[in-house]
């Protein structure tokens, strides 16, 4: 059931993604370069997934357990400390750069294309970088 | 505006905002793509959730390109912006701890006050260097 659920869920955002075009980095780019022909969809790709998420979290939160667990796993720290804003930083260079963020990035890897798998690859040694320092 | 494509936009974003509220009820986790699969790749706790979160992400497009069948999408030419680009994605949302679902969906969802400060800073950034940077849509 776990694992089943898990699957499903993997598969409805990239789904969403790819629905919305956002697997495109063109149409993110679309987005994030300001000027003649600018393409607002990405703000109601967050709109639509906000118009699900925040009142289904709020009933979901009324729960004392998940339906597959005991315990909710959620972030406990809210503090805005040096690693958030660095990292949010960088993270807003590359998806600027380039025009892919983690999960279009992972849903585009089915194009076969070499470039995307590169992304990737530095994008997975990016990752065991940022565990190293933080040890 | 040519461009813009709102319907699709809305659809798609209301699939995301349920794969996201199916993991949080279901497993009570946040839906942070980042940290799903790079815990995947290197951490054993929790691994099998994970992979298979992992593998429904791979087969999500295949699904659309079956139902859809005119669905194509562009990918990126290979050159130094993509090497660039993945290392500063990777370096960012593990130092940053979230991406554009963890933070961006997820935690604003929460109204963690971290997530939507984090959203802000990525997107300020990326609306910076895309502007100075490429030519908008089109580019390849």
């Amino acid at each position: 059931m776990v694992i089943l659920m898990a699957f499903l869920s993997g598969l409805l955002m990239t789904a969403g993604i790819a629905v919305s075009a956002m697997i495109d980095p063109n149409k993110v780019l679309g987005f994030l370069h300001l000027g003649p022909g600018w393409d607002p969809s990405l703000a109601l790709v967050m709109a639509g997934a906000l118009a699900v998420f925040l009142p289904g979290f709020l009933l979901i939160r009324k729960r004392k357990a998940p339906v597959c667990d005991t315990q909710f796993h959620l972030p406990k720290s809210n503090r805005i400390d040096k690693p958030l804003v660095i990292g949010a930083l960088l993270f807003g260079l590359g998806w600027g750069l380039v025009g892919y963020c983690p999960g279009p990035a992972i849903a585009a890897l089915t194009s076969g294309s070499v470039a995307t798998l590169v992304f990737v690859v530095m994008m997975i040694i990016g990752w065991f970088a940022a565990r190293k320092a933080r040890l | 505006m040519e461009n813009f494509t709102p319907i699709s936009a809305l659809i798609g974003g209301a699939i995301i905002g349920s794969g996201a509220l199916l993991l949080m009820l279901m497993l009570g986790r946040v839906a942070g793509i980042s940290g799903i699969a790079s815990s995947a790749i290197f951490q054993t706790e929790g691994r099998a959730w994970r992979l298979a979160f992992v593998a429904g992400l791979l087969v999500g497009p295949l699904l659309v390109g079956l139902i859809l069948t005119d669905f194509t999408f562009a990918t990126p030419d290979l050159g130094w912006e993509v090497v660039v680009a993945g290392l500063l994605v990777g370096v960012g949302t593990g130092v940053g701890s979230g991406c554009t679902s963890g933070h961006g969906i997820c935690g604003i969802g929460r109204l963690s006050k971290r997530s939507i400060v984090a959203t802000l800073i990525f997107m300020a950034a990326g609306f910076l260097i895309a502007t100075l940077f490429t030519q908008g849509a089109a580019t390849w």
